[in-house]
């Protein structure tokens, strides 16, 4: 019922608002809903709608400035002469639980400056840094702050 | 001129500019982790920006462009760091500069 | 106004593709090729907004999810192969 609903919203999206493509678009969530039948991993409840209205309010903000002043930090490093690089792997530990939120937050630790994930594994992430500083306070500098927003929209 | 014509070009300019910083990227940086590293930030902003000038260009685009903008944003990060993560596995050194490695070969397959 | 924007993006996609043509690694090749992938598909919205025809965003859309698909079949057959 969860997988209908979304493909259905999707298709309208799509193909855009009128009474044949809302047909068409029934019949086609529905064959997809039987094949995917066993998939529960998206589900519906009343949180939902708070939650997407958290996502969208507290966490894009913030990921967009973030990955503007990255871009900007990647732009000053590729037009500087000298390219000032000093980069290396570092192993970050992560405490959210659920999966929707570790792929948000390994996106956006790629997405911001001078990280980018590599794998994770149980909960730790490696992570390939462009311009390492120090070796104490690593979780300070690389995701702390979007852990705190993604566990107060997701859990 | 309207407004959203000069408005969206001028993000449409913006994008091509990092697009071309990520083909800058691409050749200048030493190794594939780093040149993964620019090219993956600065195409992303790159289509952000041009797709958004073009659906504030030409307002009938604009779901669409959402669309594809909230697809780049998903696939584009995790298509990348399975590549770094691949070629680590496949044994593709680190450039001679890199300070600290705490991955260490990850775990054996 | 419009040119400049397809003038940046060819001295992009020359540069990527000159690290096709120079890679030292098979790795580096597919970097360079996902990072023109995604080049492509902004070039393909600005195309279809000079010829105002919906359906080449359709197309952008479907070339984004093959080259999705193909920076990560690529990679897993790179990680198996030792």
């Amino acid at each position: 019922m969860s997988v209908f609903i979304a493909s259905l919203v999707l298709w309208l999206f799509l193909t855009g608002f009128s009474y044949q493509e809302l047909v068409v678009g029934i019949l086609v969530s529905i064959a997809v809903a039987s094949v995917f039948r066993n998939y529960h991993r998206i589900k519906f409840d009343r949180k939902l709608l708070v939650r997407l209205f958290k996502f969208i309010v507290i966490y894009l903000p913030v990921f967009i400035v973030e990955m503007v002043k990255a871009n900007i930090d990647v732009a000053a490093r590729v037009l500087n002469p000298k390219l000032p690089l000093n980069p290396g792997f570092v192993k970050v530990k992560t405490d959210l639980e659920s999966e929707v939120s570790r792929l948000f937050l390994a996106n956006s630790i790629t997405l911001t400056p001078g990280t980018l994930t590599l794998d994770g594994k149980d909960d730790h992430l490696y992570i390939h840094w462009i311009d390492v500083k120090t070796m104490d306070k690593k979780e300070e500098a690389i995701s702390a702050r979007f852990e705190r927003i993604l566990k107060g929209v997701f859990e | 001129m309207m407004w959203n014509e000069v408005l969206g070009g001028i993000l449409m300019i913006i994008g091509g500019f990092f697009y071309f910083l990520g083909g800058l990227g691409m050749i200048r940086m030493p190794d594939v982790y780093n040149r993964l590293q620019a090219g993956t930030k600065a195409t992303t902003l790159g289509t952000f920006s041009t797709v958004l000038g073009v659906g504030i260009y030409y307002p009938p685009f604009l779901i669409k462009a959402l669309i594809i903008i909230a697809f780049v944003a998903l696939t584009n990060p995790v298509g990348s760091s399975t590549l770094a993560r691949a070629s680590y596995f496949a044994g593709v050194k680190p450039a001679p500069i890199t300070k600290v490695d705490e991955f260490e070969g990850g775990e054996e397959k | 106004m419009i040119e400049t924007f397809f003038v940046l993006v060819g001295i992009g996609v020359v540069l990527s593709f000159i690290r096709i043509l120079l890679g030292p690694t098979s790795s580096d090749r597919v970097a360079a090729l996902d990072t023109m992938n995604v080049m492509l598909i902004g070039t393909i919205t600005v195309i279809a907004l000079i010829l105002k025809r919906g359906i080449y965003l359709d197309i952008a859309l479907v070339y984004g999810l093959l080259s999705y698909l193909e920076t990560v079949v690529i990679s897993r057959y790179l990680e198996g192969r030792k």
